[in-house]
């Protein structure tokens, strides 16, 4: 029993770590600025996990293939040294992994969510709902109009509650359910939620930020390539929550200033 | 050396008459430990199903489920099961198996009944609260399951019951009305009922150890559960506020999570300047801690059954208890790494990571622990003995992604994914069951005087052990593919080319929840018809093994045992054989030396 | 005896009143109309073209995008989608057992506003290929809120309380329209030209409401003699925003 125990739980260690190392399913190729220092963190603290996972599995399986002999007389045999080394053991290891781990991870996570956007950011206010995404560019005055929630009418179109009657600035706002951006500028953008919590999740990207209602929360990144991904709401909202989504189309620049030019004159 | 006066503080309640008194309103500790068994036996029934019927709706979202129709005519109407009730199984399954099942069974079941008898006591301290918090428990159930018979259906939002949505009522969607209010009443009834047993567990083990029981000299499982009533007496205590406030919000018009300008299908709500950022924070403060409630009391029965198997003590008791400890108090520094994407201010996610990872650390030594115990161990390869094997592996296997999710940079990525939902279920969910399964085969013959069959035990487990990785392994790969959990279906571009993976883990979830038949009748079989049990069938070394099998009302037959020594007492040179017992008097000579 | 005697008219009555509202026997019953136009003064909102980019398989069923439904003009400033229907006057009748048909096509409810009688069945189809929920925002009548994926049955469903309901799906919150409930079995929505013809009159007074879902109701009294058909013009005072 003991050595198909041993058998068993190396076939299953083999095959699971053998699939994430060929990358069989893996994560899509990224195309932001700030995405290959979060795949370098995950690969790196991939390969230490999985060298303990295996090393965990393998000892177990080990140990558990010896234990099974039924010898005669055969004693039993104290680990050698006892618990101490055990104990330092993982407090050097695991620690030592912990402060390194946390050392470069702090860091990645700062430049992303700690460091203040780029001033020169193209900024897009997002409005999310029960259960698609709203974007909203300032339009050619460059000012957002003033967002009031009794005037949101989705059967108008007016998502962010805009006030084109009083106020003048939002008349020329542009509102699209596709988030458009220029490849390679820094974007930042402002997150409300219209109702309950949603998230904005694009994998391509690298990154994920909770709607939180009565917060504007931004988030910027820089998208380095060209290319139409998916953007999925990733924070439960209700029904429709598997259904929430939208596209992110990243442009030349060129190209997305005749797009925000086109849209303009449709206001 | 402590020696405890216990039993002359005990209360002394004479065996209960009737039928009524006797298995029902029972006060005896066994009956009431039996009872919370019996009830997570049947929610872990029920949430399996509903397991099943989520899994078959994802990998086959447009095939109608025959039968489900009758069973459901609002939520699966010609069987096909909407978004809305997908998320409604969802959130029944995941609340019914965190509190009913893995916070019920392990705790307040198997510690109900065994940590008296560990500690030579002859109930628990206060056997009124305790029944008392076996029937809130009970009404707790009855009130969740009742939301699956009301028009709407049961709650949507989730086991974590995210403010707004879990707040502002039916608006927000089917199930949000009547079916959310039902279970923040039971979530909050069951807290009252874990406090209550939380404080009866302290004070047993604190008071009615029995001569010559110290602290020391308990046994690994009833460390453990003594340390889960800590954690739970600090978790319930924030958990049921926070309900009381979500239901004031719903039924009374409070705004304590509701912030203002919020429009729900169409409507302006009327409320203004509640922060849906504190119920998570709340939620958390208890859901974290939550995770070791269910599975502390595995490590506690695992270090207790693997040395009885191994035939050696285990290695390092002493860092063994240490490290439980470490882990209780860490358990209550780590919750915001459930909210590093959630608006919280960024800086504070390091702050949390830090201990979160903090944590592997006295995790790894236990691990190591058991795993060095395993070393030149003379293992008898008994089907509790497996479980217990099994769970090293499910927790390692579980435990050691948490490095990635520790991480705020990486939980950018894998957080909300199938990742994470691969990695909990591993760690806190099939490492309990296994904890609970080895606890079973170890005490049912404590428990009903009868053995279970060996053969099906072996059967179960082997068949569990591939299932289970055949079920949780594969999302982890899906997590990482990006797969965004809680979805009812993929419509998503980038998930179609994953379903076919979906489709294997609902085939692989289908057989290892078939494997569990196996269980269920080895369980009920072996209750009624099992062979007789000898008093210490696995020659172990506690004091519920040196009573009778079942032990009579009073535990020890009006003899209050003593104890001489720790329960660590195994490859040694003993009266009966390579073990002595706790409560085996003193040879001569021999210095009375703690473990 | 006496109960058949009474039983022959009373059937009588139940015939020929489900007879008159299938149309079959209106001629014959000798029953005046009103028709009319509806439009509007004023500058109206422009329709907004609806980006259905979230659901790829809606998009792609609309070759040019189709535009905002609140507000849809016509040549001659005609006004689309008013209900228009006998306020006052009406002799009341049962509900016809005829069930109007509401259909979820390429993300869009057709028709985007339905008049219906109190109790008359309302069958909601969805003929996409994906998932929609129908969430009728009932104040009067019970509210509810459903999800009909793709190949779900017909939900089948009726009002007991008159109401104008706004009826909207969550998932795409572009898909709005109106379940108008009214007591009257004479109602009607305008078509592309501002056009309408309620038939069925029998001779009286009647006061003739119209509805829209921006601009509000107009009312207008009109007596019907014999079998003469009443032209009637309706104008609503449109906003821009």
């Amino acid at each position: 029993m003991g050595k198909l125990f041993a058998i068993v739980l190396t076939i299953i260690t083999v095959v699971s770590t053998a699939i994430f190392v060929m990358r069989v399913w893996w994560l899509p190729a990224d195309v932001s600025a700030h995405g290959p220092w979060i795949d370098h963190q995950l690969v790196e603290t991939m390969v230490a996990a999985g060298v303990l996972f295996v090393l965990s599995q393998l000892a177990l399986a080990l140990f558990v293939w010896k234990s099974g002999d039924r010898r005669e007389g055969r004693k039993i045999t104290v680990f050698p040294g006892g618990a101490v080394p055990i104990v330092v053991l993982a407090i050097v290891l695991v620690g030592a992994e912990i402060l390194a781990l946390t050392f470069v991870g702090s860091k990645v996570w700062a430049s992303i969510y700690q460091t203040p956007p780029d001033p020169n950011s193209l900024q897009i206010d997002v409005q999310a709902e029960q259960f698609a995404f709203y974007f909203r560019y300032p339009g050619p005055d460059g000012r957002f109009g003033s967002s009031h929630p009794e005037l949101i009418n989705e059967a108008t179109e007016n998502y962010f509650g805009l006030d084109p009657a009083n106020d003048t600035t939002a008349r020329d706002d542009i509102v699209v359910p596709t988030l458009t951006i220029p490849v390679n500028r820094p974007i930042l953008l402002t997150l409300h939620a219209k109702d309950v919590n949603h998230a904005f999740y694009v994998p391509e990207l690298r990154i994920q930020q909770d709607f939180v209602p009565g917060l504007v929360i931004p988030l910027h990144f820089t998208a380095t390539e060209t290319g139409k991904h998916e953007i999925v709401c990733t924070q439960l909202c209700g029904l429709g929550h598997y259904n929430m989504r939208a596209y992110v189309e990243v442009m030349r620049q060129d190209q997305f200033d005749q797009w925000l030019k086109g849209k303009a004159a449709q206001q | 050396m402590h020696d405890t006066a216990a039993p002359a503080v005990v209360h002394h309640h004479a065996p209960p008459q009737g039928f009524l008194r006797k298995h029902v309103f029972s006060l005896d500790h066994k009956v009431i430990g039996k009872q919370y068994l019996d009830l997570a036996l049947v929610a872990v029934c029920t949430g399996m199903v509903l397991s099943w019927l989520m899994r078959l709706h994802l990998a086959w979202p447009t095939q109608p489920i025959p039968g489900l129709e009758k069973l459901s005519p609002n939520g699966a109407a010609g069987g096909l099961i909407t978004p809305e009730y997908y998320l409604s199984l969802m959130t029944m399954h995941g609340t019914i198996m965190v509190f009913f099942v893995l916070t019920t069974a392990p705790f307040a079941g198997f510690g109900n009944y065994f940590l008296p008898i560990q500690v030579g006591a002859q109930d628990m301290a206060f056997p009124r609260i305790n029944m008392t918090s076996f029937w809130l428990t009970f009404v707790a159930f009855l009130v969740l399951i009742a939301s699956f018979f009301i028009h709407d259906g049961p709650a949507l939002s989730g086991w974590t019951a995210y403010a707004p949505l879990s707040a502002v009522g039916k608006d927000a969607g089917p199930g949000q009305g009547l079916g959310q209010t039902l279970w923040a009443v039971s979530i909050a009834i069951f807290c009252i009922a874990q406090l209550l047993g939380s404080l009866n567990f302290i004070a047993t083990t604190l008071d009615l150890r029995t001569k010559g029981m110290s602290l020391a000299r308990m046994p690994f499982s009833t460390w453990s559960w003594f340390i889960t009533a800590v954690i739970g007496l600090i978790a319930f205590a924030v958990l049921m506020p926070a309900c009381i406030l979500l239901i004031l919000d719903r039924v009374a018009g409070t705004s304590f999570f509701i912030p203002a300008g919020l429009v729900i299908s169409d409507r302006l709500q009327p409320h203004a300047g509640g922060s849906p950022l504190l119920w998570q924070h709340l939620f958390w403060f208890f859901g974290h801690p939550e995770v070791y409630i269910a599975i502390l009391p595995g490590f506690g029965i695992v270090s207790h059954i693997l040395p009885v198997f191994a035939r050696k003590p285990l290695l390092g008791p002493r860092v063994l208890i240490g490290c439980l400890i470490a882990i209780a108090f860490l358990s209550y520094t780590v919750w915001g790494h459930h909210m590093f994407v959630s608006g919280m201010n960024p800086f504070s996610a390091v702050l949390f990571s830090v201990p979160t990872l903090v944590i592997t650390i006295p995790a790894a030594i236990v691990t190591m622990l058991w795993i060095g115990t395993i070393y030149g161990a003379k293992l008898r390869f008994t089907t509790p003995a497996l479980f217990c094997l099994g769970f090293v592996s499910v927790f390692v296997s579980g435990g050691i992604s948490g490095f990635l999710l520790a991480q705020p940079s990486i939980d950018t990525y894998l957080h909300a994914t199938y990742f994470v939902v691969g990695h909990f279920h591993f760690v806190m969910g099939v490492a309990a069951m296994f904890g609970i399964f080895a606890a079973t085969y170890f005490w049912l013959p404590k428990m009903f005087g009868r053995m279970m069959n060996e053969t099906l035990g072996k059967w179960h487990f082997w068949l569990t052990f591939i299932g289970v990785y055949c079920v949780f392994m594969p999302m982890h790969y899906l997590g990482l593919a990006g797969n965004v959990r809680r979805y009812a279906e993929f419509t998503d571009d980038y998930l179609k080319p994953l379903i076919p993976l979906h489709r294997f883990i609902t085939i692989a979830a289908l057989f290892t929840g078939a494997a569990q038949l196996i269980f269920l009748f080895n369980l009920i079989r072996s209750r009624f018809r099992g062979p007789k049990a000898p008093d210490n069938p696995w020659e172990a070394t506690s004091l519920e093994w040196s009573t009778t099998s079942p032990p009579p009302f009073d535990n020890f037959g009006g003899r209050p045992p003593v104890v001489h020594r720790g329960p660590n007492e195994y490859g040694v040179q003993g009266p009966a054989g390579d073990y002595v017992m706790q409560a085996a008097p003193e040879p001569a000579g021999r210095a009375d030396q703690p473990c | 005896m006496r109960t058949r005697s009474m039983l022959i008219p009373a059937t009588a009555v139940l015939v020929l009143g489900a007879l008159a509202r299938s149309g079959v026997v209106r001629a014959a019953a000798a029953a005046g109309a009103i028709s009319g136009t509806v439009t509007y003064t004023g500058t109206p909102p422009k329709a907004k073209p609806i980006d259905m980019a979230k659901e790829p398989a809606c998009a792609q069923q609309h070759a040019t995008p189709v535009t905002t439904e609140a507000v849809v003009t016509g040549p001659g400033n005609a006004l689309r989608w008013v209900v228009v229907y006998i306020s006052a006057g009406d002799q009341g009748a049962a509900a016809s057992a005829a069930g109007v048909r509401y259909d979820q096509k390429g993300c869009q409810y057709i028709p985007h506003v339905v008049a219906l009688q109190v109790n008359q069945p309302l069958d909601i189809y969805n003929s996409d290929s994906n998932s929609h929920n129908i969430h009728p925002l009932a104040k009067v009548n019970p509210e509810w809120n459903k999800s009909q994926p793709k190949g779900a049955p017909p939900i089948h469903t009726k009002f007991e309380q008159p109401e104008f309901i706004p009826v909207k799906c969550n998932i795409h919150p572009w898909m709005h329209g109106y379940f108008v409930v009214l007591t009257t079995a004479h109602s009607t929505v305008t078509d592309e030209n501002g056009g309408f013809t309620l038939t069925g009159l029998p001779p009286g007074k009647y006061t003739v409401t119209a509805w829209h879902e921006q601009f509000g109701t107009q009312s207008q009294e009109v007596t019907i003699s014999g079998t003469e058909t009443k032209t009637i013009h309706l104008v609503f005072k449109a906003t821009p925003y």
